[in-house]
């Protein structure tokens, strides 16, 4: 079976297991939230500074739900050995991660956009002029940081302490990511705005190079 | 087993004689004074550590792609070494920055890369506490390993475009900017004796690694006896 | 679906060494399974009859060693999807019902008319009733056939079964001894391991004995069927 149309059938099922308890939607929201609602008590958030820490915040509101949300990725394919019956019946051993990525970039996606407007009135920004460009860098962003989570879950799920190991391995790794993401966001929500296309660009190669790695090595990190 | 202390003997001859070198050979610097020869051991701890890292890397892909311990051993040894010599720079740096700039940590770009790579590292090191099968250790941290050094460029990268616009003092210049001659000199051959510390504490390192190694194999076999 | 004729497939481990760490789980194995036979392998816990399962069904890299597959009458290689295999866990996603598991697994495999022969499996194994239900409210016998549901989705020439009777009542046990036989004399090869004589155990046509990682018994080799299986359980 070719690569796509086996990516789609197992995207399929990670979509729909989720929408149908939504328990991992539900749980990075709120998490998501607090944290928001955490941050504005350590300054002042109508202040002009807020805005310049404004996507900051919400970049590294993201990074942890992220950190938390993709830990049941590797784990729940635990509980029945799901993961074996997987490896078994695909062609090619990353279409389980292309697919989990894809997953996991559309769950992060939702929760960061759901959330926008919240923090619009939050930190009292302006999101809709450019709302179409923070939907491309929400998008890079999540994508880089599902593509080095979805790999980093499938390690941390062989390992002891693996609720705490995950947030370890991955943060320091998505440091890039972070600082891309939040002065594209930071640009974009300036009262002047404008889009950072070398920005852009360097999410796009952060996400090549590891999408290229985890193909690569992929099938390593399912070994038995 | 005299070999080795001989060996170790002449690398510390030539630690002792870079550091010579930097305190009497090498000029001192204009307006920074003494402290400015701190330079010569934080930058080539700079270098060999980034080799040791390098080293690791390669070791990580032999081992991914052999499955011999052997790589994992050398991957292992080179991590901690790097670390140790990223550690020196680390704590170097704040030393210089204190009387020249006022403040301990100045969120130089690339320090602050430096600290980014520590963690990472550091990271490894603890994933491999946490697994305990040996076979699936090598691999899960070789596989670790690789992507964390692949991230090392994006991080110097993001770092070095967006955090150098907060005007933020710089630590000494890099090597060859601006140098004098003959402190460019001292400087390389700093480089040199550091590397040389650092294949030879790589080479213990391994050593020692081998016979953890041989210790575990051995009580693994008694348990089940 | 319980193939009327299954491509029989012969299996072949060559110097098979697993390691974990300094362990070897297994040491040396060879073995030569022909096309067509049922094979039972008797040992105790960690004698490493899962290990071996677990490296035919290519879930587990062996640390040395081959492993091949050759279709009845060819030197074909045959990939590892024609390989069948039922572990201890159910295999499939308890937040999914019966039918959406199979499905899933079915068009993974890329077999054609998916949902046609998804009915007719769920059918013969008898959980056609509660093709709707998660999989999570079924009870262990239930569990199983769902579980032998998937390793026949793709009519395999190869099926592997680790402990497959733990747990079950004896009217599972009785569906699986019948399905089993079933397979066996449509041609499948079938390897599985047991913890001592059974029902099951009568289906086989040989039987091998593994012993800290080895082989240290096989009726082809002329031991006795019974001495193999009744050491199982020490």
């Amino acid at each position: 079976m070719s690569l796509f149309a086996n990516t789609t059938v197992l995207l399929g099922k990670e979509l729909r297991t989720e929408f149908r308890s939504r328990e991992l939607l539900t749980t990075t929201i709120v998490f998501i939230l607090i944290v928001l609602v955490l941050f504005s008590f350590t300054f002042d958030p109508l202040s002009e500074e807020a805005r310049r820490f404004g996507a900051g915040l919400l970049w590294l509101a993201f990074l942890f739900a992220a950190s938390l949300m993709l830990q049941p990725c590797f784990l729940r394919e635990q509980t029945n050995d799901t993961l074996s019956a997987l490896r078994l019946s695909v062609s090619d051993p990353f279409v389980i991660f292309l697919a989990k990525l894809t997953a996991n970039t559309l769950f992060l996606l939702l929760t960061e956009l759901l959330l926008l407007p919240i923090f619009a009135i939050m930190y009292n920004v302006r999101v809709l002029p450019v709302f179409h460009w923070l939907v491309l860098v929400f998008f890079l962003g999540s994508l880089g940081v599902s593509i080095a989570g979805t790999a980093l879950s499938a390690i941390s799920a062989q390992a002891r302490m693996r609720e705490l190991l995950l947030p370890l391995l991955l943060l320091p790794l998505l440091t890039p990511i972070l600082i891309a993401s939040t002065e594209l966001t930071s640009a974009l929500l300036d009262r002047s705005p404008y889009v950072q296309w070398k920005g852009v660009g360097f999410l796009v190669a952060f996400d090549v190079v590891f999408l290229t790695a985890l193909w690569l090595f992929g099938e390593y990190l399912l070994e038995e | 087993m005299w070999k080795r202390g001989l060996v170790g003997a002449v690398v510390l001859s030539l630690v002792g004689a870079a550091a010579y070198a930097s305190f009497f050979i090498a000029p001192t610097e204009r307006t920074m004074g003494l402290i400015q020869k701190i330079f010569y051991f934080h930058a080539a701890s700079a270098w060999a550590g980034m080799t040791a890292f390098s080293v690791c890397f390669v070791a990580n892909l032999l081992y991914v792609w052999r499955r011999q311990p052997k790589w994992d051993s050398l991957g292992v040894s080179a991590a901690e070494v790097g670390l140790a010599f990223i550690t020196i720079v680390l704590i170097t740096g704040p030393i210089w920055a204190k009387p020249v700039w006022g403040i301990y940590w100045t969120w130089d770009a690339r320090l602050t890369s430096t600290f980014v790579l520590w963690l990472l590292y550091i990271s490894y090191l603890l994933l491999r506490t946490l697994v305990e099968e040996p076979d699936r250790r090598a691999l899960l941290s070789a596989l670790f390993g690789i992507f964390a050094f692949l991230d090392v460029p994006l991080v110097f990268g993001a770092i070095r475009w967006w955090r150098t616009q907060h005007p933020a003092p710089v630590i000494m210049g890099g090597p060859g900017s601006g140098l004098e001659p003959t402190m460019r000199a001292v400087f390389f051959f700093s480089v040199l004796a550091l590397h040389a510390l650092m294949v030879f504490l790589i080479v213990e390192r391994y050593g020692l690694e081998k016979l953890r190694m041989e210790l575990d194999d051995l009580r693994r076999e008694a348990e089940v006896a | 679906m319980i193939p009327a004729a299954v491509r029989s497939t012969s299996i072949r481990f060559e110097d098979i060494d697993k390691r974990y760490g300094g362990l070897y789980a297994l040491r040396r194995v060879s073995l030569e399974v022909a096309a067509g036979e049922c094979v039972v392998l008797a040992g105790r816990n960690g004698s490493g009859k899962t290990t071996l399962l677990r490296i035919a069904a290519r879930l587990v890299r062996p640390s040395a060693g081959k492993i091949s597959f050759a279709a009845l009458g060819t030197n074909e290689h045959v990939a590892p999807t024609s390989v069948g295999f039922v572990a201890h866990a159910t295999m499939a996603y308890d937040d999914l019902t019966a039918e959406e598991n199979l499905l899933l697994f079915a068009r993974l495999q890329g077999i054609a008319r998916p949902v046609q022969l998804v009915e007719e499996l769920l059918r013969e194994v008898g959980l056609f009733d509660r093709r709707d239900s998660l999989v999570r409210t079924f009870s262990r016998g239930m569990r199983q056939r769902v579980a032998i549901a998937r390793a026949l989705l793709n009519a395999p020439g190869v099926l592997l079964l680790d402990e497959p009777a733990t747990g079950l009542d004896p009217q599972g046990t009785a569906w699986l001894v019948e399905t089993l036989r079933r397979m066996r004399d449509a041609g499948c090869t079938i390897v599985m391991s047991l913890h001592g004589e059974s029902e099951i155990s009568a289906l086989a046509t040989r039987a091998i004995r593994l012993d800290a990682g080895a082989i240290v018994a096989d009726t082809r080799a002329g031991a006795d069927v019974r001495s193999i299986l009744a050491f199982a359980d020490a």
